[in-house]
Formats: C-alpha cells, structure tokens, sequence
C-alpha cells in the first residue's frame, strides 16, 4: 500500500479533505483491478467479438447464420423457453419458501435458512452430477419407479428437457429465494396486522398487503434466475443432451468440437447482449452496486 | 503543558457553490476555553475540521502559536481532539487507545507506560486500561477519549459536542470535570457545540456562529447581557421579541410603541444602536423573560403594558408565565418560585414592567 | 424439517384458532417441507453414495466402505487435479484479496474520474455468462500457452473472484466509521498507518469474507476451468467433468463430499462470523 503520500500532499493534487483519498492515489490503488480486468477479461472478450465479425474478413456472416439456419433459431428459442420455465418453476417453488423463511419465528427460520443456504454454497458442479445420479437409468429415481410399481421398465430420464429444467431449477432456486426473503423480511409485521385486525382474513391479508410489497424482491429473484439461467453452461452440459442444446453449450461445442471460432464468438455475442440488455434495462431492480450505496 | 494561541483569519470554506465558512477571523488566546456556538449548519464543526487539518480551507489562514498550519497534514498539527461520539478504537484497550498517539510519536515503550498510567489517572481511569472502549459506560469512554487526546501534551485541544451523546445529568457532571481539567493544564480549548446552558457554563469567550460567519464572540455574561443581533439574543438564553415603532426620542428618553398593547419607556438611548431612532422608525425589542416584572391588578389600574395570562408553566425552581397582550403578542415572563408570594392565576388580568437597562433595541431588519 | 412443520401449524393455531386455518397450515408446512427436501437432496445425496460398497451408483448403500476416498486419495492423476486446484485457489485468494482491497478502498474513499463507471465495471464478470468468458479466454490463452497454466489460472479466477472481494470490503468500509480515520489522523498516524492500524484491523471480517468468496469461486470454479485446462494442468473440476462423462464411479461421489464439506465449512465460518459480530444477515 503506498497509502502514505496522500496525507502528506506530496502526491498529486492536494486533497480538499482528509475523508478522501486523492485522485491519484485513488487510481493508483484501483489500477491493478482495472489491469486485471482489462486483460483478463475485457480484451479477451472483446477479441472473441472482434473475430465474430472480422474474421477471416469483415462482415455479419457469423449473424446471419444464426438467424438463416433453423437449427440455431431453435437453440435461441429453446434457451429462452428453458429460460422462462426455470424462472416460472423457481418462483413457485421459491415464494413460499422466501415467504416462510422471513415469517416463522426462531430456530424453523434458521433450518429453512440452512436449507436454502447449504444448496448456494455447494459447487454447481457436485449438484449437476447428483443429478446425473438421480435421473440415470439405474438411478435412485427410477429404482423407486420401479420398486413402487408405477413402471416395469426404468425410464429414460437424464438427457432430457426435463432433467434439464429440473436441475436448473434445484440449482437457482436460492437465487429467487433470498430476493424475495430480504424484502419480505422487511415488511413489518404490524401491516399484516393491521390487515387482519380491520376484518381481512389471513389469505386476504396476504393478497392485499403481502403480496404486493414483496413484489420488488419478486422482480429482483426473476431477473436473476433469468439471467443465470440463459448463460448456464455447467448443469445443461452434464445433464442435457443434443437434444437440449442452449446457447451455453452450444458455443461451447462449437468452440471444442468445430473449433469455429468466430461463429461461437457470434453466439456469445448475442447472448452477452441479451444479459446485458436485462442488466441495464432492469439495474435499478437488481441494485448490484449494493456494495457501494449502503442505507 | 502550555496552550498556544490559534488564529484564524479570513478563512473560508466552498462545497461547490455553497459556502460553508465565510472568510472569519477568531483571535483563540493561549489557555483560553473558546466556545463555538451555533445552529446545525452554522459552520461551526466545519471550521472545527479546518484548524484540525481534516478539511483544507479554500481561502484564508490558521495559525497555532507562530506557526502557519493552514495547509498541513492533520497528523503533524500536534492537536489534541475529542469527537463527537469519542473515536475510539473498538480493536484496542483503553491503554492502547491513551497510548496510539505516542506509539506514532515513536516514544519509547517505558515512557508510554508512564505516560498512559499519568493519563488516565488524570481521567480517574487507572483501572481502566485493559478493557475494551465497548466495556465501557458513554461517560467513561467519553474521559477516555479526553485521555487520548491529552497524553501527548498538545497545546491545543479541540472538541467537537463531545457531550452529546450523554443524559442530561452526566453531561452537567462532566462539564465540570472537563473545565477543571483544562484549568489544571492550561490548555487552549475549541469547543463545539449547539447548546447555548453548555456554552454559557464552560467558557471564557462563546463564538456565536451562523450561516458561516461569526455573529458575535465574547464572555458569557457580554453575549447574554448585550447580545449585538436579534439572533444572538434569541440563540443564547431566552428572549421575547416586541415589534414596535419609535414615538419619541427626546431628553426625557424614548418611547416605543407595541400598537394595541401599549408602550414601553426607556430612560435613555441604549448604546448598541449606531444611532438614536427617529420618531416613525421601526424596532424590534428583545426583553429576557426573567427581567420582565408580573404585577396583578386591581380594576381601575391601567399600567402601560398589560395582557392576561394564558398559561403558567411550572420549572421546579421557577415558573413562566405566558401573557397574551392587548395587541396579540405572547410574552414569556419568569418568576423564581417565592412561596409567600400570591401570584396571578391563568386568564387574569396583569400588568407588566420593564426596567431600561433590560431592553435591547435592535433596528428593524427582517432577519 | 419436521420442527419447521411443528411450528408453522402452531403458529397458525395460535392466530385464529380456526380448525381450517390449521389444516392449510399443515399442508403449507408439508409443500415447504418438499421443496426443502428437492433443494436438499441433491446437494447432500453425494455423501451416502461416497460411503456406499457397490461399485455402481446406488442409493441407499447397502454396506458401509471408505474405499472410494481410499481410490481417491491414492490416484495421482486426482491428487495431481487436486494439488492444482488448491494451489490455484490460494492464490487466487491471495491475489484477489489484496487487488479488490485496495480497489474497494479507492471504489468507496478515493476521488476518481468515473467511478460509477469504475463500479459497474467491476461487477462485470459476475453479469456475464461464464461460458463467455471461458470462451474468450480460451482464444487468448491458447496461443500464449497459459492453457493448464498455474499463471493462466490465476489471471483468469482472480478475474472472477475479485468482485466478491470488492463487494465485502466494500460494504464493510460503509459501515466503518470514519471518524476513527480521522482520529488516527489527529492522533499522528500517517495516512498508511491510520490504515494499517486503525481501518484494516476493523474491516477485517469483510477482508476475511471476500477472502473465502474469493478462494471458493476459484476451488469451485468448472466452466472456465472445464476451458482452459489443459492435459497436464487440470483442476479437480476439469477431472471431475471428464470422470462424468467417461468413467463414472462412486470416486466421483467420494470427491464430491470432499468439495462440499470444503465448502461449507468455510461458508458456514463466516456466516458465523458475521452473526457474531452483530449485523447477521443471511444469505
């Protein structure tokens, strides 16, 4: 840390006040992030998009590809279908939860919590392969299929859409849950209350007092599983099949088994886009600068 | 240890287009205890950071002694400070804290011992010095940070409402401790605060400060007795405002009148006002409750100021009266509590007196 | 998950009363207790598989065996995985701890040109698709010859994980109060020394919390990883990814525990960390 300088007004432009560093100490200290970000990740990034368009010469090929061949049309499409189930499904799921986690008193709150928590914290990686576990054709599903009788033969499940969404689901559903638990959280007790004490029965109360002020959290869970879930690549990988292609996998088929680098740089390209669209669109309900703007 | 002086001069402080500190001048003398007195906003802890080197000034100059320390570090002003909600260390025990700013001065380790003990025996805090600042009440982590900010014997020490946080009974017991202290060791005190009873208790001179300029400094007794503007009248102690126009100025003395509610007559003209108002000229008279002088009447009496009380409040060792007069004005009159005395009830009828030398006049400007 | 049940149904028997009210209490408590249960299951079933004696994948195990963590602990090509990934994931703690501290401190204190921009971009690479980026690195590494590189690695996890430093430390350094900067100041600590005593020591939960972020997103860390190994360097998620899709074994699950205990002992440390030290907040 070459902290030192700044008080010292040796460095740079004098300071106006000593509740701030100066700006050329400033930058001095955040310098090796932007380094780091820069050529970690700015301009590989940007290489790739480079390559999507200028490689081998220049021009929207890459583009029109996607858009002219039906078989990438339908992977755009079925990105965005899984995308919206997964989202719909964890918002089911989720609410009550959330709503659970923020409302029961003491040590249930705390095992709900753990529940939701453990899950967040255990490698994508390790939880797709229990899936794997789950929906192969010996697995501890079919197994209980067959031993409860509901079927002779085991069935095929892992590979498929539905093995997808399943394990996209397990995996986000945190993702929805703490949104919507942080805001519910903060809606005090005494409006529900209230709610109830001026004649609205408990479900009532609910529609007409809870439901609406958790709807920013609601917003917030929603973008967010959205957003991961049309860049993930692990689960689908793992889990899915050729049948299931998204976007995630198949730039990485493209850039592993083609090795058609541009085009997969067209691919990550639109689904950067995509994100980055949601991101700015909806910054102000996803707050990620949280970090920086406390209270 | 000796206090030095401080000098302020010209100085002024800009965030952007607002001016936070306007281009003041305060002469601090050597071992002096200097209030700076003022509402939130009045630039009172701004200038406070500026002499500690925590806010650089954007015109003027602080100097310490003979030494010009305008533009230098906070940590090489050799200033003692005290901070509104103490700044301790939470991480480090109370001697750890008394010892910090030795330990930067690189005084060697038997020293800061002798010193640490020195200092927080000063503060009735021998035992003190292994726990933690979090182990301690607000009144104890208050003489702590006095401690801290006296152990290396600065000529100057600055406080900033350090007795904000306490109750009421505890800061009364520590104004004192404080005071005698700064006696003891004659050192220059900077005081900050916006409680005029603390101002009026602890200092030498009270700086009155508003909208970043220096209302009025002097004593206590100068500042409460002859305040300069309305708003010094009003900020320290307590005062009634009368809107009144001049109708006559002679040898006899003036006479002013308050409209439907009558007059009031001072013996001569009083020497605050640059000159002596005219016949027709509008004033504004400030009166302190506990000058003002209740009279019941009887039904034929009919004294220049009468009114009828509206409400009487009782303080322990005094009561107010509110009396509504004639014209509509609300006057506070106090009276200490004299049990042979009979004295009027709420909604009768009572006259009032006002001694000359009681009344300030002030031209009539809105402020 | 029984206990949540419990308490739920007597909570609602406790508002109203009513026999219905208590019914759909039971039945709420039963739908949250399965979600529970589908959140739970996958992530935990690993750990009776690993102790499980059949060679395939079976559940519940019949017998009791440590002969997968046996396999696993005696196979160099998993140590060798392992060595790495460890190896990489200290020093991306390392690297990332230090870069985002001092990043977060010009983020929150300094007087930057563009700082809202500076924020923003921060954060960038927890917005977009790892898959993206894995990409991306691929193409530049590849020919650098920082593929399966212990540099390469680091350069690329530091990347990733350095916003969970700037994060903590960053919120940790709203909730420092500056007043005892300045008094260290007063005090005649230079800006460094003020820092070194004063602000670290009391940021140091955020540090310490940025710090395991940072090390299990690198430890953790496949898609990337999945990428940019290469045949001789390979993190135990690379090994992982390809014992998967090849050779599927219960060694798998034995690893697996291994990575989930790793996880959640050092996330459940700083959970408890952060209660203990008074703003709890889960999640």
């Amino acid at each position: 840390m070459h902290a030192k300088p700044s008080a010292e007004g040796s460095l740079g432009s004098r300071p106006t006040s000593a509740r701030e560093y100066g700006p050329v100490l400033s930058l001095l200290l955040v310098s090796p992030l932007v380094l780091l970000l820069v050529g970690g990740f700015l301009y590989p990034v940007g290489k790739l998009f480079w390559g999507s368009i200028f490689v081998p010469e220049a021009s929207f090929a890459n583009y029109a590809r996607i858009l002219q061949e039906p078989l990438f049309l339908l992977v755009l499409r079925r990105t965005f279908e899984i995308g919206f189930v997964v989202t719909a499904l964890a918002l089911l799921l989720g609410y009550p939860v959330a709503l659970a986690m923020a409302r029961v008193p003491g040590r249930a709150a705390i095992l709900i919590a753990a529940c939701v928590l453990i899950p967040l914290w255990t490698s994508v990686l390790v939880r797709s392969y229990a899936w794997i576990v789950l929906l192969q054709r010996n697995g501890v599903v079919n197994n209980a299929l067959i031993e409860t009788g509901l079927t002779d033969t085991p069935l095929r499940l892992l590979y498929t859409q539905g093995a997808v969404i399943a394990a996209m689901t397990q995996v986000l559903l945190p993702f929805m849950i703490l949104p919507i638990y942080s805001v519910v959280r903060n809606i005090p007790d005494d409006l529900v209350r209230a709610a109830r004490n001026l004649g609205a029965g408990s479900l009532l109360a609910f529609v007409r007092v809870t439901l609406p002020l958790s709807l920013p959290g609601v917003t917030a869970g929603v973008l967010i599983t959205f957003i991961l879930s049309l860049g993930f690549y692990i689960t689908p990988a793992l889990v899915g099949g050729p049948s299931t292609l998204m976007m995630s996998t198949l730039i990485g088929q493209q850039t592993t088994e083609l090795l058609d680098w541009p085009f997969a740089g067209a691919l990550a390209a639109i689904l950067l886009l995509a994100t980055l669209l949601l991101v700015i669109v909806f910054r102000r309900t996803l707050a990620f600068n949280k970090g920086f703007k406390l209270g | 240890m000796d206090g030095a002086s401080v000098s302020v001069q010209g100085l002024g402080k800009r965030y952007g287009a607002v001016r936070a500190v306007k281009a003041l001048g305060i002469e601090v003398r050597s071992g002096e205890f200097l209030s700076l007195l003022g509402p939130s906003g009045s630039g009172k802890t701004t200038l406070l950071m500026m002499i500690a080197g925590f806010e650089m000034p954007t015109e003027g100059a602080i100097r310490i002694g003979d030494r010009d320390v305008t533009y230098v570090a906070p940590n090489r002003r050799n200033i003692g400070m005290v901070f509104q909600r103490y700044a301790l260390f939470p991480h480090m025990t109370v001697a750890d804290n008394v010892a910090f700013p030795l330990r930067m001065r690189k005084v060697v380790k038997a020293e800061i011992a002798r010193r640490v003990a020195d200092a927080l025996a000063l503060v009735q805090l021998q035992d003190f010095g292994k726990r933690l600042p979090s182990e301690l009440s607000g009144g104890q982590q208050q003489r702590v940070a006095v401690a801290r900010a006296l152990v290396f014997e600065p000529p100057v020490l600055l406080m900033d409402e350090p007795l904000g946080a306490l109750d009421k009974k505890l800061r009364e017991q520590m104004q004192i401790e404080i005071k005698r202290l700064q006696r003891r060791l004659g050192v220059t005190v900077i005081y900050v605060t916006h409680d005029q009873e603390e101002a009026l208790t602890m200092s030498d001179r009270i700086a009155v400060m508003r909208n970043g300029s220096l209302e009025q400094i002097g004593s206590p007794i100068a500042l409460y007795d002859n305040p300069a503007t309305p708003f010094v009248a009003d900020f320290v102690g307590k005062t009634n405002f009368l809107e009144a126009v001049c109708h006559s100025c002679n040898g006899t003395g003036l006479e002013f009148g308050l409209g439907q509610s009558g007059f009031i007559h001072l013996k001569e003209c009083p020497p605050t006002l640059p000159s002596p108002p005219r016949p027709g000229d509008k004033i504004r008279l400030a009166v302190r409750p506990e000058q003002i002088r209740i009279l019941r009447l009887g039904d034929s009496d009919r004294p220049p100021l009468n009114g009828v009380v509206e409400a009487i409040i009782f303080v322990g060792s005094f009561r107010t009266f509110l009396v509504r007069l004639a014209g509509g004005e609300l006057v506070h009159v106090q009276a200490g509590t004299d049990h042979g005395m009979a004295y009027p009830q709420e909604g009768e009828r009572v006259g009032l007196t006002i001694p000359s030398q009681a009344v300030q006049v002030f031209p009539d400007r809105r402020q | 998950m029984a206990n949540a049940d419990l308490v739920l149904s007597e909570r609602a028997v406790r508002g109203k009363g009513h026999i219905v009210n208590s019914a759909a209490a039971f039945l709420a408590a039963l739908a949250i207790g399965l979600i529970l249960f589908f959140l739970l299951l996958p992530t935990l079933i690993v750990i009776p598989m690993s102790i499980g004696t059949s060679p395939y994948i079976e559940f519940p195990p019949r017998g009791l065996t440590f002969k997968w963590y046996e396999a696993y602990f005696s196979d160099p090509d998993w140590m060798a995985a392992t060595w790495f990934s460890v190896r990489i994931a200290v020093a991306t703690t390392m690297s990332a701890t230090v870069i985002g501290t001092l990043a977060a401190v010009a983020l929150v204190r300094g007087r930057l040109p563009g700082k809202e921009f500076l924020q923003a971009f921060t954060l960038a690479p927890l917005i977009v698709p790892h898959i993206v980026i894995a990409v991306a690195l691929y193409l530049v590494f590849a020919p650098l010859g920082l593929t399966g590189s212990f540099y390469g690695f680091v350069i690329a996890h530091s990347m990733l994980a350095v916003p969970y430093v700037v994060i903590t430390v960053s919120a940790a350094l709203q909730r420092f109060d500056q007043n005892l900067e300045l008094a260290a100041l007063n005090c005649g600590a230079t800006r460094l020394q003020a820092f070194l005593h004063v602000v670290l020591p009391n940021i140091r939960p955020g540090v310490a919390a940025g710090a395991v972020f940072a090390f299990l997103a690198s430890f953790d860390e496949a898609t990337v990883a999945f990428f940019i190994s290469g045949i001789e360097g390979k993190t135990i998620t690379r090994k992982m990814f390809e014992d998967i899709d090849f050779n599927l074994t219960p060694v798998i699950a034995a690893v697996s525990t291994v990575l989930t205990l790793v996880s959640l002992v050092l996330m459940s440390s700083i959970e408890i960390a952060r209660q203990r030290s008074g703003n709890g907040r889960l999640g």
